[in-house]
Protein backbone atom coordinates (compact mmCIF):
# COMPACT_ATOMS: atom_id res chain seq x y z
CA UNK A 1 0.00 0.00 0.00
CA UNK A 2 1.36 3.33 -1.08
CA UNK A 3 1.78 6.22 1.17
CA UNK A 4 -1.07 8.01 -0.37
CA UNK A 5 -3.30 5.98 0.21
CA UNK A 6 -2.44 4.86 3.99
CA UNK A 7 -3.17 8.81 4.57
CA UNK A 8 -6.23 9.12 2.69
CA UNK A 9 -7.32 6.60 5.15
CA UNK A 10 -6.34 8.12 8.06
CA UNK A 11 -7.84 11.18 7.04
CA UNK A 12 -10.99 10.23 5.95
CA UNK A 13 -11.46 8.58 9.32
CA UNK A 14 -10.49 11.41 11.07
CA UNK A 15 -13.31 13.35 8.95
CA UNK A 16 -15.55 10.41 9.86
CA UNK A 17 -14.58 10.33 13.79
CA UNK A 18 -14.72 14.32 14.34
CA UNK A 19 -17.18 15.59 12.18
CA UNK A 20 -19.73 15.01 13.99
CA UNK A 21 -18.21 15.97 17.20
CA UNK A 22 -17.19 19.65 15.09
CA UNK A 23 -21.13 20.25 14.58
CA UNK A 24 -21.87 19.45 18.19
CA UNK A 25 -19.62 22.32 18.88
CA UNK A 26 -20.92 24.82 16.13
CA UNK A 27 -24.67 23.75 16.63
CA UNK A 28 -24.00 24.61 20.88
CA UNK A 29 -22.92 28.03 19.86
CA UNK A 30 -25.68 29.08 17.44
CA UNK A 31 -28.81 30.93 18.81
CA UNK A 32 -31.93 29.07 18.26
CA UNK A 33 -32.97 30.27 15.13
CA UNK A 34 -29.73 29.91 13.71
CA UNK A 35 -29.71 26.56 14.77
CA UNK A 36 -32.60 25.50 12.51
CA UNK A 37 -31.22 28.11 9.45
CA UNK A 38 -27.78 28.18 8.93
CA UNK A 39 -25.41 25.24 7.64
CA UNK A 40 -24.41 22.94 10.68
CA UNK A 41 -20.82 22.89 10.10
CA UNK A 42 -20.05 26.69 10.14
CA UNK A 43 -20.25 29.25 12.94
CA UNK A 44 -22.95 31.16 13.42
CA UNK A 45 -22.89 34.42 16.00
CA UNK A 46 -20.40 33.07 18.24
CA UNK A 47 -23.16 32.54 21.28
CA UNK A 48 -21.45 30.09 23.26
CA UNK A 49 -21.23 31.13 26.24
CA UNK A 50 -24.61 33.19 26.62
CA UNK A 51 -26.04 29.43 25.53
CA UNK A 52 -23.84 28.08 28.28
CA UNK A 53 -25.21 30.77 30.80
CA UNK A 54 -28.91 30.01 29.55
CA UNK A 55 -28.56 26.20 30.39
CA UNK A 56 -27.23 26.57 33.65
CA UNK A 57 -29.90 28.55 34.64
CA UNK A 58 -32.70 26.94 33.11
CA UNK A 59 -35.33 24.95 35.42
CA UNK A 60 -33.11 25.79 38.36
CA UNK A 61 -30.06 24.73 37.43
CA UNK A 62 -31.19 21.57 37.22
CA UNK A 63 -28.63 20.91 34.65
CA UNK A 64 -25.59 21.31 36.60
CA UNK A 65 -27.44 19.25 39.23
CA UNK A 66 -26.76 16.18 37.00
CA UNK A 67 -22.92 17.10 36.26
CA UNK A 68 -22.66 17.16 40.08
CA UNK A 69 -24.38 13.89 40.23
CA UNK A 70 -22.46 12.28 37.29
CA UNK A 71 -19.45 13.52 38.78
CA UNK A 72 -20.10 12.28 41.99
CA UNK A 73 -21.17 9.00 40.75
CA UNK A 74 -18.75 8.14 38.35
CA UNK A 75 -15.92 10.08 40.32
CA UNK A 76 -16.01 8.52 43.87
CA UNK A 77 -17.29 5.27 42.29
CA UNK A 78 -14.36 4.69 40.12
CA UNK A 79 -11.87 5.79 43.24
CA UNK A 80 -13.29 3.80 45.30
CA UNK A 81 -13.82 0.86 42.40
CA UNK A 82 -10.43 0.81 41.46
CA UNK A 83 -8.84 0.13 45.21
CA UNK A 84 -11.08 -2.11 46.09
CA UNK A 85 -10.24 -4.11 42.62
CA UNK A 86 -6.58 -3.62 43.02
CA UNK A 87 -6.62 -5.25 46.42
CA UNK A 88 -8.09 -7.91 45.32
CA UNK A 89 -6.16 -8.44 42.01
CA UNK A 90 -2.77 -8.27 44.12
CA UNK A 91 -3.74 -10.87 46.73
CA UNK A 92 -5.02 -12.99 43.70
CA UNK A 93 -1.72 -12.52 42.35
CA UNK A 94 0.57 -12.07 45.08
CA UNK A 95 -0.12 -14.58 48.02
CA UNK A 96 -0.55 -18.41 47.26
CA UNK A 97 -4.20 -19.59 49.28
CA UNK A 98 -6.68 -22.59 48.46
CA UNK A 99 -9.74 -21.53 46.56
CA UNK A 100 -7.59 -18.66 45.23
CA UNK A 101 -8.08 -20.16 41.32
CA UNK A 102 -11.90 -20.55 42.31
CA UNK A 103 -11.93 -16.79 43.21
CA UNK A 104 -10.33 -15.54 39.95
CA UNK A 105 -12.53 -17.93 37.47
CA UNK A 106 -15.91 -16.55 39.22
CA UNK A 107 -14.42 -12.96 39.04
CA UNK A 108 -13.89 -13.88 35.12
CA UNK A 109 -17.62 -15.30 35.14
CA UNK A 110 -18.48 -11.57 36.42
CA UNK A 111 -17.33 -9.85 33.01
CA UNK A 112 -18.94 -11.99 30.92
CA UNK A 113 -22.20 -11.20 32.64
CA UNK A 114 -23.75 -8.21 30.80
CA UNK A 115 -23.99 -5.59 33.40
CA UNK A 116 -27.59 -4.24 32.65
CA UNK A 117 -28.70 -8.14 32.98
CA UNK A 118 -28.12 -6.92 36.36
CA UNK A 119 -29.97 -4.21 36.31
CA UNK A 120 -33.18 -5.13 37.01
CA UNK A 121 -32.61 -7.69 39.84
CA UNK A 122 -30.91 -5.02 41.48
CA UNK A 123 -34.04 -2.85 41.03
CA UNK A 124 -36.10 -5.71 42.94
CA UNK A 125 -33.43 -5.89 45.61
CA UNK A 126 -33.08 -2.11 46.43
CA UNK A 127 -37.17 -2.41 46.34
CA UNK A 128 -37.12 -5.12 48.70
CA UNK A 129 -35.28 -2.53 51.31
CA UNK A 130 -37.20 0.64 50.27
CA UNK A 131 -33.91 2.11 48.53
CA UNK A 132 -34.82 2.56 45.12
CA UNK A 133 -34.56 6.37 44.01
CA UNK A 134 -31.90 6.73 46.24
CA UNK A 135 -28.00 7.95 45.52
CA UNK A 136 -26.81 4.80 47.03
CA UNK A 137 -29.01 2.31 44.72
CA UNK A 138 -26.96 3.76 41.52
CA UNK A 139 -24.00 4.34 43.39
CA UNK A 140 -23.42 0.79 45.31
CA UNK A 141 -24.01 -1.85 42.32
CA UNK A 142 -21.46 0.28 40.05
CA UNK A 143 -18.50 -0.12 42.57
CA UNK A 144 -18.40 -3.61 41.49
CA UNK A 145 -15.56 -3.83 38.77
CA UNK A 146 -14.59 -7.59 37.94
CA UNK A 147 -12.55 -6.41 34.86
CA UNK A 148 -10.78 -4.37 36.81
CA UNK A 149 -9.67 -7.20 39.37
CA UNK A 150 -8.60 -9.09 36.74
CA UNK A 151 -5.97 -5.91 35.05
CA UNK A 152 -5.16 -5.82 38.62
CA UNK A 153 -4.28 -9.31 38.86
CA UNK A 154 -2.97 -9.35 35.39
CA UNK A 155 -0.39 -6.48 36.18
CA UNK A 156 0.69 -7.42 39.64
CA UNK A 157 1.97 -10.48 38.12
CA UNK A 158 4.16 -8.94 36.02
CA UNK A 159 5.12 -6.11 37.35
CA UNK A 160 5.65 -6.37 41.52
CA UNK A 161 8.57 -8.66 41.55
CA UNK A 162 8.36 -11.28 44.37
CA UNK A 163 11.47 -10.07 45.80
CA UNK A 164 10.65 -6.70 46.43
CA UNK A 165 7.95 -8.19 48.68
CA UNK A 166 10.26 -10.15 50.80
CA UNK A 167 12.53 -7.03 51.20
CA UNK A 168 10.06 -5.08 52.26
CA UNK A 169 8.87 -7.86 54.88
CA UNK A 170 12.58 -7.53 55.91
CA UNK A 171 12.29 -4.09 56.65
CA UNK A 172 9.05 -5.00 58.99
CA UNK A 173 6.41 -3.44 56.57
CA UNK A 174 3.11 -4.87 57.11
CA UNK A 175 1.26 -6.43 53.79
CA UNK A 176 -1.03 -3.50 54.01
CA UNK A 177 1.34 -0.92 54.10
CA UNK A 178 3.81 -3.11 51.41
CA UNK A 179 0.91 -2.92 49.05
CA UNK A 180 -0.09 1.04 49.81
CA UNK A 181 3.81 1.95 49.31
CA UNK A 182 5.31 -0.03 46.98
CA UNK A 183 2.81 -1.98 45.04
CA UNK A 184 0.70 1.17 44.55
CA UNK A 185 3.36 2.66 42.80
CA UNK A 186 4.29 -0.02 40.79
CA UNK A 187 0.72 -0.64 39.27
CA UNK A 188 0.05 3.21 38.81
CA UNK A 189 -0.04 2.88 34.89
CA UNK A 190 -2.87 -0.47 35.85
CA UNK A 191 -4.92 1.90 38.50
CA UNK A 192 -5.50 4.92 36.27
CA UNK A 193 -6.63 2.59 33.34
CA UNK A 194 -8.99 0.65 35.83
CA UNK A 195 -10.01 4.07 37.07
CA UNK A 196 -10.21 5.81 33.77
CA UNK A 197 -12.13 2.53 32.07
CA UNK A 198 -14.69 2.37 35.08
CA UNK A 199 -14.93 6.53 35.09
CA UNK A 200 -16.85 5.92 31.38
CA UNK A 201 -18.48 3.09 32.73
CA UNK A 202 -20.17 4.87 35.10
CA UNK A 203 -20.60 8.05 33.47
CA UNK A 204 -22.23 6.09 30.22
CA UNK A 205 -24.44 3.70 32.41
CA UNK A 206 -27.72 4.27 31.58
CA UNK A 207 -29.55 1.54 32.26
CA UNK A 208 -29.42 1.43 35.99
CA UNK A 209 -30.06 4.89 36.76
CA UNK A 210 -32.97 4.98 34.61
CA UNK A 211 -34.54 1.84 36.17
CA UNK A 212 -33.92 2.84 39.43
CA UNK A 213 -34.03 6.69 40.21
CA UNK A 214 -37.53 8.67 39.81
CA UNK A 215 -36.09 11.85 41.16
CA UNK A 216 -34.85 14.27 39.02
CA UNK A 217 -32.44 16.11 41.11
CA UNK A 218 -30.71 12.17 41.74
CA UNK A 219 -30.28 12.08 37.92
CA UNK A 220 -26.76 11.40 36.09
CA UNK A 221 -26.07 14.25 32.96
CA UNK A 222 -26.91 11.15 30.39
CA UNK A 223 -30.35 10.45 31.94
CA UNK A 224 -31.59 13.79 32.39
CA UNK A 225 -30.32 15.06 28.99
CA UNK A 226 -32.14 11.72 27.66
CA UNK A 227 -35.52 13.08 29.45
CA UNK A 228 -35.08 16.55 28.01
CA UNK A 229 -34.50 15.23 24.38
CA UNK A 230 -37.82 13.11 24.96
CA UNK A 231 -39.78 16.09 25.44
CA UNK A 232 -38.47 17.92 22.68
CA UNK A 233 -41.99 17.46 20.91
CA UNK A 234 -43.86 18.96 23.79
CA UNK A 235 -41.46 22.17 24.93
CA UNK A 236 -39.12 22.91 21.77
CA UNK A 237 -37.23 25.70 23.23
CA UNK A 238 -35.60 22.28 25.28
CA UNK A 239 -34.18 21.18 21.86
CA UNK A 240 -30.97 24.03 22.06
CA UNK A 241 -30.80 22.55 25.67
CA UNK A 242 -29.86 19.40 24.95
CA UNK A 243 -27.64 20.25 22.09
CA UNK A 244 -25.60 22.61 24.67
CA UNK A 245 -25.80 20.45 27.19
CA UNK A 246 -24.13 17.33 25.50
CA UNK A 247 -22.06 19.67 24.31
CA UNK A 248 -20.94 20.53 27.96
CA UNK A 249 -21.10 17.00 29.22
CA UNK A 250 -18.36 15.64 26.94
CA UNK A 251 -15.74 18.46 28.46
CA UNK A 252 -14.67 17.08 31.27
CA UNK A 253 -14.16 13.21 29.48
CA UNK A 254 -11.83 14.75 26.89
CA UNK A 255 -10.18 16.72 29.16
CA UNK A 256 -9.42 13.48 31.38
CA UNK A 257 -8.38 11.17 28.57
CA UNK A 258 -5.82 13.85 27.01
CA UNK A 259 -3.95 14.60 30.38
CA UNK A 260 -3.93 11.29 31.02
CA UNK A 261 -3.25 9.32 28.17
CA UNK A 262 0.41 8.72 29.19
CA UNK A 263 -1.11 6.50 31.78
CA UNK A 264 -3.93 4.36 30.17
CA UNK A 265 -2.10 4.07 26.89
CA UNK A 266 0.11 1.96 28.36
CA UNK A 267 -2.23 0.08 30.11
CA UNK A 268 -4.63 -0.68 27.66
CA UNK A 269 -2.34 -3.34 26.49
CA UNK A 270 -1.69 -5.18 29.48
CA UNK A 271 -5.39 -6.65 29.49
CA UNK A 272 -4.88 -8.80 26.22
CA UNK A 273 -1.12 -9.91 27.31
CA UNK A 274 -1.17 -13.59 27.90
CA UNK B 1 25.68 -2.18 74.94
CA UNK B 2 28.00 -5.41 74.43
CA UNK B 3 28.39 -7.69 71.84
CA UNK B 4 27.35 -10.09 74.23
CA UNK B 5 24.39 -8.34 75.67
CA UNK B 6 23.17 -7.54 72.15
CA UNK B 7 22.97 -11.48 71.46
CA UNK B 8 20.93 -11.67 74.46
CA UNK B 9 18.33 -9.70 73.97
CA UNK B 10 17.73 -11.26 70.64
CA UNK B 11 15.67 -14.14 70.24
CA UNK B 12 17.59 -17.67 69.71
CA UNK B 13 16.41 -19.14 66.58
CA UNK B 14 15.71 -22.48 67.02
CA UNK B 15 15.46 -24.87 64.06
CA UNK B 16 11.73 -24.43 63.18
CA UNK B 17 9.76 -27.34 63.82
CA UNK B 18 8.05 -27.94 60.24
CA UNK B 19 3.78 -28.02 61.20
CA UNK B 20 2.55 -31.24 59.39
CA UNK B 21 -1.38 -30.26 59.71
CA UNK B 22 -3.66 -31.44 56.92
CA UNK B 23 -3.98 -28.30 55.18
CA UNK B 24 -1.03 -26.17 53.82
CA UNK B 25 -0.32 -23.09 55.80
CA UNK B 26 -1.15 -20.16 54.50
CA UNK B 27 0.87 -16.96 55.30
CA UNK B 28 -0.26 -13.80 55.64
CA UNK B 29 -3.89 -15.13 56.21
CA UNK B 30 -5.15 -11.81 57.42
CA UNK B 31 -3.59 -9.51 54.97
CA UNK B 32 -5.31 -11.45 52.54
CA UNK B 33 -8.89 -11.35 53.69
CA UNK B 34 -8.71 -8.01 54.13
CA UNK B 35 -7.70 -7.64 50.72
CA UNK B 36 -10.40 -9.60 49.44
CA UNK B 37 -13.09 -8.65 51.44
CA UNK B 38 -14.35 -5.07 50.46
CA UNK B 39 -14.71 -6.54 46.69
CA UNK B 40 -15.70 -9.77 47.70
CA UNK B 41 -18.55 -8.38 49.91
CA UNK B 42 -19.87 -5.59 47.25
CA UNK B 43 -19.65 -8.60 44.51
CA UNK B 44 -21.81 -11.06 46.44
CA UNK B 45 -24.35 -8.50 47.42
CA UNK B 46 -24.49 -6.46 43.81
CA UNK B 47 -23.36 -9.70 41.65
CA UNK B 48 -23.94 -12.82 42.59
CA UNK B 49 -27.32 -11.36 45.43
CA UNK B 50 -29.39 -10.54 42.10
CA UNK B 51 -28.24 -13.16 39.96
CA UNK B 52 -29.79 -15.42 42.52
CA UNK B 53 -32.77 -13.58 43.08
CA UNK B 54 -33.50 -12.77 39.46
CA UNK B 55 -33.56 -16.68 39.09
CA UNK B 56 -35.59 -16.78 42.15
CA UNK B 57 -38.20 -14.30 40.70
CA UNK B 58 -38.33 -16.04 37.47
CA UNK B 59 -39.75 -18.97 39.19
CA UNK B 60 -42.73 -17.41 40.75
CA UNK B 61 -46.35 -16.50 38.91
CA UNK B 62 -48.80 -14.37 40.05
CA UNK B 63 -51.75 -15.93 40.64
CA UNK B 64 -55.43 -14.42 42.02
CA UNK B 65 -58.02 -15.91 44.28
CA UNK B 66 -61.15 -15.45 41.93
CA UNK B 67 -61.19 -12.33 39.54
CA UNK B 68 -60.95 -9.86 42.50
CA UNK B 69 -58.82 -11.94 44.89
CA UNK B 70 -55.31 -10.59 46.24
CA UNK B 71 -52.63 -11.21 43.92
CA UNK B 72 -50.27 -13.96 45.06
CA UNK B 73 -46.85 -14.86 44.39
CA UNK B 74 -46.45 -18.83 44.31
CA UNK B 75 -44.06 -21.37 42.70
CA UNK B 76 -44.56 -21.82 38.99
CA UNK B 77 -41.71 -23.52 38.40
CA UNK B 78 -40.84 -22.48 34.55
CA UNK B 79 -43.64 -21.21 33.60
CA UNK B 80 -41.99 -17.78 32.67
CA UNK B 81 -39.55 -19.11 30.55
CA UNK B 82 -41.83 -20.69 28.71
CA UNK B 83 -43.47 -17.42 28.26
CA UNK B 84 -40.05 -16.27 27.60
CA UNK B 85 -39.82 -18.96 25.08
CA UNK B 86 -43.16 -18.24 23.30
CA UNK B 87 -42.99 -14.55 23.23
CA UNK B 88 -42.56 -13.07 19.83
CA UNK B 89 -41.54 -9.59 20.86
CA UNK B 90 -38.55 -10.83 22.45
CA UNK B 91 -37.44 -13.03 20.09
CA UNK B 92 -37.46 -10.23 17.30
CA UNK B 93 -35.25 -8.02 19.61
CA UNK B 94 -33.04 -11.34 19.92
CA UNK B 95 -32.48 -11.87 16.07
CA UNK B 96 -32.08 -7.92 15.89
CA UNK B 97 -29.81 -7.58 17.66
CA UNK B 98 -27.92 -11.19 16.74
CA UNK B 99 -28.07 -9.30 13.06
CA UNK B 100 -26.74 -6.69 14.14
CA UNK B 101 -23.87 -8.27 15.75
CA UNK B 102 -22.65 -10.76 12.49
CA UNK B 103 -22.36 -7.67 10.91
CA UNK B 104 -21.69 -4.41 12.88
CA UNK B 105 -18.78 -6.12 15.26
CA UNK B 106 -16.81 -7.53 12.47
CA UNK B 107 -17.03 -4.23 10.41
CA UNK B 108 -15.90 -2.35 13.90
CA UNK B 109 -13.37 -4.87 14.48
CA UNK B 110 -11.83 -4.90 11.16
CA UNK B 111 -12.12 -1.12 10.54
CA UNK B 112 -10.13 -0.53 14.07
CA UNK B 113 -7.30 -3.37 12.83
CA UNK B 114 -6.92 -1.35 9.61
CA UNK B 115 -6.37 1.84 11.20
CA UNK B 116 -4.01 -0.25 13.97
CA UNK B 117 -2.15 -1.64 11.47
CA UNK B 118 -1.79 1.54 9.78
CA UNK B 119 -1.00 3.44 12.75
CA UNK B 120 1.93 1.01 13.51
CA UNK B 121 3.14 1.25 9.64
CA UNK B 122 5.72 3.34 8.49
CA UNK B 123 3.73 4.43 5.84
CA UNK B 124 1.67 7.12 8.35
CA UNK B 125 2.88 10.93 9.45
CA UNK B 126 1.03 12.43 12.71
CA UNK B 127 0.48 9.43 14.58
CA UNK B 128 -0.01 10.88 17.89
CA UNK B 129 -2.80 13.39 16.39
CA UNK B 130 -5.07 10.41 14.53
CA UNK B 131 -4.74 8.50 17.67
CA UNK B 132 -5.96 10.86 19.78
CA UNK B 133 -8.52 11.92 17.10
CA UNK B 134 -10.07 8.37 16.65
CA UNK B 135 -10.49 7.97 20.35
CA UNK B 136 -12.21 10.44 21.00
CA UNK B 137 -15.91 9.96 20.21
CA UNK B 138 -14.95 7.19 23.20
CA UNK B 139 -15.37 9.60 25.74
CA UNK B 140 -19.13 10.53 24.10
CA UNK B 141 -21.83 8.77 26.30
CA UNK B 142 -24.26 6.16 24.19
CA UNK B 143 -26.86 8.32 25.14
CA UNK B 144 -25.44 11.60 24.14
CA UNK B 145 -23.67 10.51 20.27
CA UNK B 146 -27.20 8.77 19.91
CA UNK B 147 -28.66 12.22 20.25
CA UNK B 148 -26.07 13.46 18.00
CA UNK B 149 -26.42 11.23 15.07
CA UNK B 150 -30.08 11.59 15.71
CA UNK B 151 -30.15 15.36 14.60
CA UNK B 152 -27.25 14.07 11.60
CA UNK B 153 -29.76 12.08 10.38
CA UNK B 154 -32.82 14.10 10.42
CA UNK B 155 -34.47 15.11 7.16
CA UNK B 156 -34.29 18.65 8.01
CA UNK B 157 -31.98 20.25 11.01
CA UNK B 158 -28.89 17.76 9.43
CA UNK B 159 -25.65 19.72 8.11
CA UNK B 160 -25.83 17.10 4.82
CA UNK B 161 -30.09 17.93 4.31
CA UNK B 162 -29.15 17.21 0.47
CA UNK B 163 -28.30 13.43 1.55
CA UNK B 164 -30.79 12.93 4.90
CA UNK B 165 -33.59 14.89 3.01
CA UNK B 166 -33.68 11.96 0.31
CA UNK B 167 -32.52 9.06 2.02
CA UNK B 168 -34.41 8.09 5.14
CA UNK B 169 -31.64 6.99 7.65
CA UNK B 170 -34.68 6.70 10.18
CA UNK B 171 -36.83 4.49 8.16
CA UNK B 172 -37.59 1.20 9.75
CA UNK B 173 -35.84 -0.70 7.68
CA UNK B 174 -32.41 1.13 7.56
CA UNK B 175 -32.97 2.41 11.18
CA UNK B 176 -30.92 -0.84 12.91
CA UNK B 177 -27.85 0.16 10.49
CA UNK B 178 -28.48 3.91 11.27
CA UNK B 179 -27.67 2.81 14.75
CA UNK B 180 -25.00 0.43 13.70
CA UNK B 181 -22.88 3.27 12.47
CA UNK B 182 -23.42 5.16 16.18
CA UNK B 183 -21.82 2.17 17.98
CA UNK B 184 -19.74 1.79 15.49
CA UNK B 185 -18.63 5.59 15.30
CA UNK B 186 -17.82 5.67 19.48
CA UNK B 187 -15.97 2.40 19.47
CA UNK B 188 -13.77 2.10 16.82
CA UNK B 189 -11.32 4.45 18.49
CA UNK B 190 -11.38 2.02 22.16
CA UNK B 191 -10.62 -1.25 19.79
CA UNK B 192 -8.42 0.39 18.16
CA UNK B 193 -6.73 1.20 20.92
CA UNK B 194 -6.19 -1.61 21.95
CA UNK B 195 -5.34 -3.74 19.01
CA UNK B 196 -2.70 -1.55 18.75
CA UNK B 197 -0.98 -1.34 22.22
CA UNK B 198 -0.50 -5.37 21.30
CA UNK B 199 0.81 -4.11 17.95
CA UNK B 200 3.60 -1.75 19.69
CA UNK B 201 4.13 -5.28 22.47
CA UNK B 202 5.81 -7.16 19.15
CA UNK B 203 9.53 -6.36 19.42
CA UNK B 204 10.49 -5.03 16.27
CA UNK B 205 13.49 -8.15 15.63
CA UNK B 206 10.72 -9.82 14.61
CA UNK B 207 10.05 -7.83 11.33
CA UNK B 208 13.83 -7.41 10.63
CA UNK B 209 14.30 -10.86 8.83
CA UNK B 210 11.36 -10.54 6.91
CA UNK B 211 12.27 -6.90 5.81
CA UNK B 212 15.41 -8.82 4.71
CA UNK B 213 13.69 -11.40 3.09
CA UNK B 214 12.04 -9.01 0.88
CA UNK B 215 8.48 -8.78 2.65
CA UNK B 216 6.45 -6.01 1.91
CA UNK B 217 4.00 -3.69 4.63
CA UNK B 218 0.95 -5.53 3.52
CA UNK B 219 2.95 -9.25 3.58
CA UNK B 220 4.41 -8.39 7.03
CA UNK B 221 0.82 -6.98 8.48
CA UNK B 222 -0.91 -10.39 7.28
CA UNK B 223 1.56 -12.80 8.16
CA UNK B 224 3.21 -11.52 11.31
CA UNK B 225 1.36 -8.60 13.10
CA UNK B 226 -2.41 -10.43 12.68
CA UNK B 227 -1.59 -13.33 14.01
CA UNK B 228 0.19 -11.69 16.84
CA UNK B 229 -2.48 -9.53 18.18
CA UNK B 230 -5.00 -12.11 18.18
CA UNK B 231 -5.54 -12.36 21.95
CA UNK B 232 -6.23 -8.10 21.83
CA UNK B 233 -8.51 -8.92 19.29
CA UNK B 234 -9.95 -11.76 20.98
CA UNK B 235 -10.25 -9.57 24.12
CA UNK B 236 -11.97 -6.36 21.85
CA UNK B 237 -14.31 -9.09 20.13
CA UNK B 238 -15.70 -10.73 23.57
CA UNK B 239 -16.58 -6.72 24.92
CA UNK B 240 -18.08 -6.33 21.66
CA UNK B 241 -20.05 -9.42 21.82
CA UNK B 242 -21.57 -8.54 25.12
CA UNK B 243 -21.94 -4.72 24.28
CA UNK B 244 -24.30 -5.79 21.22
CA UNK B 245 -26.65 -7.90 23.59
CA UNK B 246 -26.95 -5.21 25.85
CA UNK B 247 -27.87 -3.01 23.45
CA UNK B 248 -30.56 -0.22 24.60
CA UNK B 249 -29.23 3.38 25.17
CA UNK B 250 -28.72 4.35 21.51
CA UNK B 251 -31.66 2.26 20.61
CA UNK B 252 -33.73 3.55 23.40
CA UNK B 253 -32.73 7.30 22.59
CA UNK B 254 -34.02 7.17 19.14
CA UNK B 255 -37.10 6.38 20.20
CA UNK B 256 -37.77 10.11 20.66
CA UNK B 257 -36.46 11.00 16.82
CA UNK B 258 -38.47 8.11 15.00
CA UNK B 259 -41.40 5.49 15.71
CA UNK B 260 -39.24 2.85 13.54
CA UNK B 261 -37.75 1.63 16.93
CA UNK B 262 -40.66 -0.36 19.02
CA UNK B 263 -40.38 -0.59 22.93
CA UNK B 264 -39.22 -4.25 22.57
CA UNK B 265 -36.35 -3.73 19.98
CA UNK B 266 -33.62 -4.81 21.93
CA UNK B 267 -33.79 -7.38 24.53
CA UNK B 268 -33.06 -5.25 27.30
CA UNK B 269 -35.60 -2.63 26.01
CA UNK B 270 -37.89 -5.90 26.06
CA UNK B 271 -37.16 -6.50 29.81
CA UNK B 272 -37.61 -2.32 30.74
CA UNK B 273 -40.85 -2.47 28.29
CA UNK B 274 -42.16 -5.62 30.48
CA UNK B 275 -40.98 -4.80 34.16
CA UNK B 276 -43.24 -1.81 33.80
CA UNK B 277 -46.07 -3.26 32.63
CA UNK B 278 -45.90 -4.51 35.29
CA UNK B 279 -44.71 -8.29 34.64
CA UNK B 280 -41.78 -8.64 37.53
CA UNK B 281 -41.47 -12.33 36.73
CA UNK B 282 -41.59 -12.29 33.28
CA UNK B 283 -38.65 -9.58 33.05
CA UNK B 284 -36.67 -11.45 35.30
CA UNK B 285 -37.16 -14.52 32.88
CA UNK B 286 -36.08 -12.58 30.49
CA UNK B 287 -32.86 -11.12 32.27
CA UNK B 288 -31.62 -14.60 33.40
CA UNK B 289 -32.13 -15.75 29.53
CA UNK B 290 -30.44 -12.71 28.37
CA UNK B 291 -27.53 -13.09 30.72
CA UNK B 292 -27.02 -16.38 30.16
CA UNK B 293 -27.02 -16.50 26.23
CA UNK B 294 -24.72 -13.52 26.64
CA UNK B 295 -21.88 -15.62 28.97
CA UNK B 296 -22.54 -19.05 26.99
CA UNK B 297 -21.87 -17.04 23.37
CA UNK B 298 -19.00 -15.07 25.35
CA UNK B 299 -17.56 -18.22 26.41
CA UNK B 300 -17.68 -20.39 23.22
CA UNK B 301 -16.16 -17.40 21.38
CA UNK B 302 -13.15 -17.52 23.68
CA UNK B 303 -13.09 -21.74 23.73
CA UNK B 304 -13.33 -21.52 20.23
CA UNK B 305 -10.34 -19.08 19.03
CA UNK B 306 -8.06 -20.73 22.04
CA UNK B 307 -8.63 -24.03 20.02
CA UNK B 308 -7.75 -22.79 17.07
CA UNK B 309 -4.94 -20.33 18.43
CA UNK B 310 -3.75 -24.36 20.07
CA UNK B 311 -4.25 -26.12 16.39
Amino acid sequence: MSRTAAMIVMLVSTVYFLLPVWWLFTSASKTREQFGNTNGLVFGDFNLFQNIGQLFAYNDGIYLRWMLNSVLYAGAGALIGTVISAMCGYALAKYRFPGRELIFNVVLGGVLVPATALALPLFLIFSQVGATNTFWSVFLPSLVNPFGVYLARIYASASVPDELLEAARIDGSGEVRTFFTVARRLMTPALVTIFLFQFVAIWNNFFLPLIMLRDESLFPVTLGLYTWNSQVNQIPEIRTYVIIGAFVSIIPLVIAFLSLQRFWQSGLGSGSLK
Amino acid sequence: MTTAELAESRPVLKPAKPARSARPLVKHKRAILLFLAPFGVLFALFYLLPIGYAVYQSLLVVQRDGTFGPPVEVFGGLTQYVAVFQNEAFWASVGRVLLFGVVQVPVMLGFALVLALLLDSPLVKGKKFFRLAYFVPYAVPGVIAAIMWGYLYSPNLSPFTALTGSFEFLSPQFVLWAIANVVTWVYVGYNMLIIYSSLLAIPSEIYEAAKLDGASQLQIALRIKIPLVVPAITLTAIFSIIGTLQLLAEPQVFRSFTSSVSSTFTPNMAVYATSAVPNVNLAAAMSVVLALATFAMSFAFLKFTQRKADA
